[in-house]
């Protein structure tokens, strides 16, 4: 049987209002994620994040998202209220967040903010909601659920604290993923770890995730696509074991500059960029320069 | 078990010998000012007319003949023993004194904080939620008028308005006169005991005397309060809990209130009992205006009496209010954040 697609995105695009006109952060981002593991490369500012937050119904205000398409399994969330968008944040489609230090609230128990997101979705008890997210920590491989039920989000370690994360977004359970560079933050012995265990839930769960990362290397080992974004717009998609084959420059740029054991280089090769990647520009980057009158 | 309690308990060592320190440096400056206030403590007992030798007796009588080391220590031995020596203005024991006036303080101070927390609280999350909207500035203005009003200016405009004219509320005083001792003292919150009398009448005509000055003083409070939380609140929208908040599918009403909220708590209980201070110690002005029987009442005759002793022992007993209103905060701290709740 053909499984439609879990989410189209065809022409997203995200801008802010400046004083110097508008800022172009996404600029026709066009997709579709099946149930599978898509990760989004790019480097800082080239609009992944924003493109995560865009399709959550989230960009940072004042952000105007438009696009052509943005269908998630047969909803189309453009012309959902916020009520009916905050109705599928959780259940339909969830995010997991840099760093666990600063994305938990640093007030509330870990048991009560997993529960939380149970009781909002599922319109459960509170005992109801304890026993599911007690099977939640479970299910992260938490190892003693109760007591980590009852701690606050500074007596867990990093590792501990984005299972929590992940036990928190999963609960209710949703068929996407969004994971904004979720072990970046993490000691690297915990990385592994960490992405193995949302990997596992992803799989059992057939959920759709979307990785987004600046790590080339993590991207391509642990995903099935690969998106590369520079300046606001998708450069190439390329299956990740064909990372290798990339035509666009500035993949191959960013593939150059990976650093591989058994080699020596003393210096990394400066990555050149060409204007003309960004096509139609409206970005304007460069109105610093003195304007006559007023 | 021991260990378990081993923290708690060098925590409450902490607590006790830093209460200590505060209170031996806070005797020593109100020793210090007794010593350079240009007041003769002797001239203020024997009068500008007493020959050299009654001069000279009372003068090695009150110790003065001393070095100053020996001064403060027997100074320090009194106040630890509740001696601040007899006002000049009223032949009775200091302590006494500002037993008798601190409740009328107390509970004006204590009804204008409520004042100050329910309305203040909530206008500070209000404004930072609609941050640059027609709300937020209209809570701006109110803050900011209300940070820059005199309060005794306010209190004369709202006697003149809504007692004078409009006769919404009872004019000076704590009480008509005619209600004067009618329910016993206990806790010496007239509101609160005529309660516990049972004496609704008193009650209500206590109730409209303390309304006015409670407001005044509250609309203070509550311009610093509103203020201070609008600030916190804004930074804490700022985190990326809230966005994981709102992820989850969390309503934004329950982001900012319980999630947001909750850490503003953290940051407000410090500015809570500092406005309780100032409350209690800062109403010199509003009970000179209302004629409020309270401490503020009684330091402003005090002074104007050069009546030292009294003026010294309402300071330090201001001092120690302070003290253990910090030492409450501290408390209140670790039931709110469970950061505080474990050994540093």
């Amino acid at each position: 049987m053909m499984d439609a697609p879990l989410l189209r995105v065809r022409n997203l695009s995200v801008t802010y209002p400046s004083d110097d006109g508008d800022f172009k952060a996404v600029r026709n981002v066009s997709f579709t994620l099946g149930r599978e593991r898509l990760g989004i490369v790019g480097e800082s500012g080239s609009g992944k994040s924003t493109t995560g937050r865009a399709i959550m119904g989230l960009a940072r205000p004042p952000a105007r998202v438009a696009a052509d398409e943005l269908v998630l399994g047969d909803i189309d969330l453009r012309t959902q209220s916020e009520r009916q968008l905050r109705r599928l944040r959780g259940k339909r489609m969830a995010m997991v967040l840099q760093d666990p230090k600063y994305s938990l609230d640093p007030v509330m128990s870990v048991g009560q903010q997993i529960a939380e997101t149970h009781r909002t979705h599922l319109n459960s008890s509170k005992a109801e909601a304890k026993a599911a997210s007690l099977e939640m920590l479970n299910a992260v491989h938490i190892r003693d659920p109760e007591r980590v039920y009852a701690m606050y989000p500074h007596q867990v370690s990093g590792g501990m604290g984005q299972r929590i994360m992940i036990a928190m977004m999963l609960i209710a359970g949703p068929e996407l993923l969004i994971a904004d560079e979720p072990t970046s933050a993490l000691d690297v012995t915990v990385q592994s770890q960490v992405l193995s265990i949302m990997d596992e839930l992803v799989r059992e769960r057939g959920m759709g995730l979307i990785l987004i990362s600046h790590n080339l290397h993590l991207v391509s080992s642990f995903c099935d696509r690969v998106l590369v974004m520079y300046a606001g717009q998708i450069v190439e998609i390329c299956d990740a074991g064909r990372l290798a084959d990339a035509q666009h420059p500035y993949t191959r740029g960013l593939l150059a500059a990976l650093p591989e054991l058994g080699r020596r280089r003393h210096e990394l090769p400066q990555l050149q960029r060409d204007p003309a990647w960004m096509d139609d520009i409206v970005t304007p980057l460069e109105t610093t320069s003195v304007k006559g009158g007023a | 078990m021991a260990r378990r309690l081993a923290a708690p308990l060098r925590r409450l060592g902490g607590v006790v010998f830093s209460v200590i320190l505060t209170f031996l440096g806070l005797t020593a400056v109100t020793f210090v000012i007794g010593r350079f206030m240009p007041i003769d403590p002797v001239i203020s007992i024997v009068g500008d007319k007493a020959s050299t030798e009654v001069y000279d007796r009372v003068y090695k009588e009150l110790g003065l003949d001393q070095p100053v080391v020996v001064q403060y220590a027997t100074y320090l031995s009194k106040v630890v023993r509740g001696e601040f020596g007899n006002s000049v203005m009223t032949a009775r024991p200091v302590l006494e004194d500002v037993w008798r006036v601190f409740p009328a303080t107390m509970e004006l101070a204590s009804l204008a904080l409520i004042i100050g927390v329910l309305v203040g609280v909530p206008m500070g999350v209000i404004a930072a939620t609609n941050r640059g909207r027609v709300v937020d500035q209209i809570v701006r203005f109110m803050s900011l008028l209300g940070y820059s009003m005199p309060v005794f200016w306010l209190g004369l405009v709202g006697l003149l308005l809504f007692y004078a004219k409009l006769g919404w509320v009872e004019g000076p005083g704590r009480l008509d006169v005619a209600f004067d001792d009618m329910v016993p003292t206990i806790t010496g919150l007239i509101t609160i005991d005529a309660i516990l009398a049972g004496e609704d009448e008193v009650f209500f005509n206590a109730l409209g005397h303390l309304i006015l000055p409670a407001s005044i003083l509250g609309y203070l409070s509550l311009a610093y309060i509103a203020r201070m939380t609008r600030s916190f609140m804004l930074a804490q929208l700022e985190q990326e809990y809230i966005l994981a908040a709102l992820a989850k599918g969390l309503s934004p009403w329950r982001v900012v209130w319980v999630h947001a909220l909750g850490n503003v708590w953290v940051q407000l209980i410090t500015v809570v009992a500092l406005t309780f201070g100032s409350l209690l110690e800062g109403a010199v002005l509003t009970e000179t205006v209302f004629a409020w029987p309270g401490l503020g009442l009684y330091m402003k005759n005090s002074l104007f009496a050069a009546d030292l002793n009294a003026v010294l022992g309402a300071t330090l007993l201001i001092g120690t209010i302070y003290i253990f209103l910090n030492m409450l905060s501290d408390i209140v701290y670790t039931l709110v954040d469970p950061r505080a709740r474990e050994p540093s």
